[in-house]
């Protein structure tokens, strides 16, 4: 049996810091090729990584690096496990030397560890060509400062990084598919014309980049969709053979769940059509796709069907966006909502006397304002009892920092110069990154492997 | 057969995910045999007159019927996302349950599990 193992160990920067343990656990005794991912890369993280890297050019890789790998590097290197991960962000390399020294630290000898280069662009294109590229998805870039653009790279570099024998691969932008696809057409061979293991290897992917999402986080509706042990949700583990069928399961004795409803609701995240699914190294097509209850906890995922990449790639700009500011307020008890409704029209009627010609959106949390749109026009609720507790909330974007901080500062007069009962202020001010989305001929991406020493 | 009217959520789940300004929701039936008169009555018309009041231009409804599910995607439901938008929830990840709570469907009462909630409620 020629099973490939792949745990998850994060869905997102910011996932639970612990959560790779028990996959390692798990994965510790199987007779197999395994592997750890963590996906932790949003598409505006780069710009703040390539911010930092600016300054201290050592820096630039996720931050989280340190949250995440001092836990398992040293049980990962003891029992085979290697690890892939996009913790490379805007310096691929300089995390790979972090890696090292974590590594001396644990007295972990003989690690080898590659970083994949080549997904950003202003590294190998000028501003002015990037500028000429439509944008498909996003904000027009105009004359906007440009602060990161990066290719999203296929499955591709990952598996040629396997390939040098790493036991630690650490990219920058790839697919977040690319993870788990790299480590299965290294260990089965799949070549670029196996379209439909291609397309297996990427649903596989799909379902394990958002961690937990696919084992019963995410899910929980009281009542109607219930998880057991939602606070020791086991992270995913995917097994999968050599023709692309796989089995979605979780460590042992973890809480959570994996069943049919967590694993299709987590098959479409972030699908649009779900028969032309694009990425660098397949178009996917799920319509085929079967999902089927092997064993409690234990689903089976086949089906996919693959269909010949497209000639582009697509990469991600990110653009200088100013400042967003906002402001916090809450109400409670008798009358409360009307008392959260004056507190709302005072801060409109404040920001249009001083002058403030961004729009500002003002709402009253705890009405499903989450629902509205900036102008409130979403139809008006059923009747609500006026008690209970509200929250005022005020929020701006703006070029210049000051006005961020006007809105804001709106909401904080408030405490002494609104309603009655007013409490709990909170202020937040903070810089903004926007995202154009364009398209890159392949011929100018050079994807490569570099193997990062121990300095 | 006993056919109520009821909010989607009492036969089906959902999640939404993001592009831009662009939303995916799909909507999954508890029950298979469900399937075919969500298909009939949560069409596009009807889910984005959910989104009106955000400024969505276009819906496409995609129908995996293998699975079965339904994959909904909103043209501009997002005030401008996480780019632009100043609402809390850039992503739109809690659009799932604004569908789920806006659009009724008339089913046949045993498309809904014994134990829903919604069942003790028509029960009483």
């Amino acid at each position: 049996m020629n099973k490939v193992y792949i745990g998850c160990g994060a869905g997102f920067a910011g996932d639970r810091f612990d959560a790779a343990v028990p996959v390692v656990k798990a994965l510790a005794d199987v007779k197999a090729e395994r592997f750890l991912i963590y996906e932790v890369l949003a598409e505006r993280t780069l710009a703040i990584a390539q911010r930092l890297k600016r300054e201290h050019p050592d820096q630039g890789y996720s931050p989280f690096l340190d949250t995440y790998l001092p836990l398992v590097l040293a049980d990962c290197r003891r029992h085979g496990i290697r690890i892939v991960t996009n913790m490379g962000a805007a310096n691929p390399v300089g995390a790979a030397r972090r890696v090292h020294a974590l590594a001396r630290e644990f007295g972990i000898r003989g690690l080898k560890v590659a970083a994949v280069l080549g997904d950003d662009l202003l590294a190998s294109m000028s501003e002015a060509e990037l500028r000429r590229e439509p944008v498909i998805e996003g904000i027009a870039l105009d004359d906007r400062a440009i602060v990161a653009a990066n290719a999203y790279l296929g499955a591709g570099p990952v598996a040629d990084a396997l390939a040098t024998g790493a036991h630690v691969v650490l990219v920058g932008r790839t697919t977040d598919a690319a993870l788990s696809l790299g480590p299965l057409m290294h260990v089965h061979g799949w070549k670029a014309a196996d379209l439909d293991r291609l397309a297996q290897g990427t649903v596989c992917g799909h379902l394990l980049e958002c961690g937990a999402q696919v084992s019963g986080a995410y899910f929980p509706d009281p009542g109607f969709k219930d998880v057991p042990d939602l606070d020791r949700v086991g992270f995913p583990i995917a097994e999968v053979e050599a023709d692309g069928s796989l089995i979605i399961t979780k460590p042992a004795g973890s809480g959570g769940l994996v069943s049919r409803a967590t694993v299709i609701e987590q098959l479409l995240y972030e699908v649009h059509d779900p028969h032309n699914y694009l990425t660098p190294d397949v178009v996917l097509d799920l319509g085929e796709v079967e999902v089927v209850v092997a064993a409690p906890n234990r689903v089976l995922v086949q089906g996919a069907r693959g269909k010949p990449p497209p000639a582009t790639l697509k990469a991600t700009v990110c653009v200088d966006a100013g400042w967003l500011g906002e402001g916090e307020i809450s109400y409670a008890g008798p009358n409360a909502l009307a008392r959260a409704e004056l507190a709302a029209s005072v801060v409109r009627a404040r920001c249009r006397a001083i002058g403030i010609v961004d729009p500002v959106r003002v709402e009253v949390l705890g009405t499903e304002a989450i629902f509205d749109s900036d102008s409130a026009s979403r139809r008006p609720r059923p009747s609500q009892s006026s008690g209970g507790e509200y929250r005022v909330r005020a929020a701006v974007r703006s070029t210049k920092r000051k006005v961020a901080q006007q809105v804001s500062d709106e909401v904080l007069s408030l405490y002494c110069s609104g309603p009655a009962g007013g409490a709990g202020v909170r202020q937040h001010i903070s810089p903004q990154v926007s995202t154009a989305s364009i398209l890159i001929d392949r011929a100018r991406v050079h994807a490569r492997v570099v193997m990062v020493e121990e300095s | 057969m006993n056919v109520v009217e009821v909010p989607l959520h009492a036969v089906a789940h959902a999640r939404a995910g993001d592009k831009g300004s662009r939303s995916n929701i799909s909507v999954i039936p508890y029950r298979p045999e469900a399937f075919a008169t969500l298909v009939e009555q949560v069409t596009e018309a009807r889910v984005l007159a959910v989104f009106a009041h955000k400024g969505a231009t276009g819906v496409r409804r995609y129908l995996l019927p293998r699975l079965p599910a339904m994959n909904f995607v909103i043209d501009n439901a997002l005030e401008g996302g996480v780019n632009s938008s100043l609402g809390l929830d850039g992503h739109g990840k809690a659009l799932s349950f604004l569908l789920l709570g806006d659009i009724t469907v008339k089913v046949p009462v045993d498309l809904i599990a014994v134990n829903s909630p919604y069942r003790k409620k028509l029960a009483m």
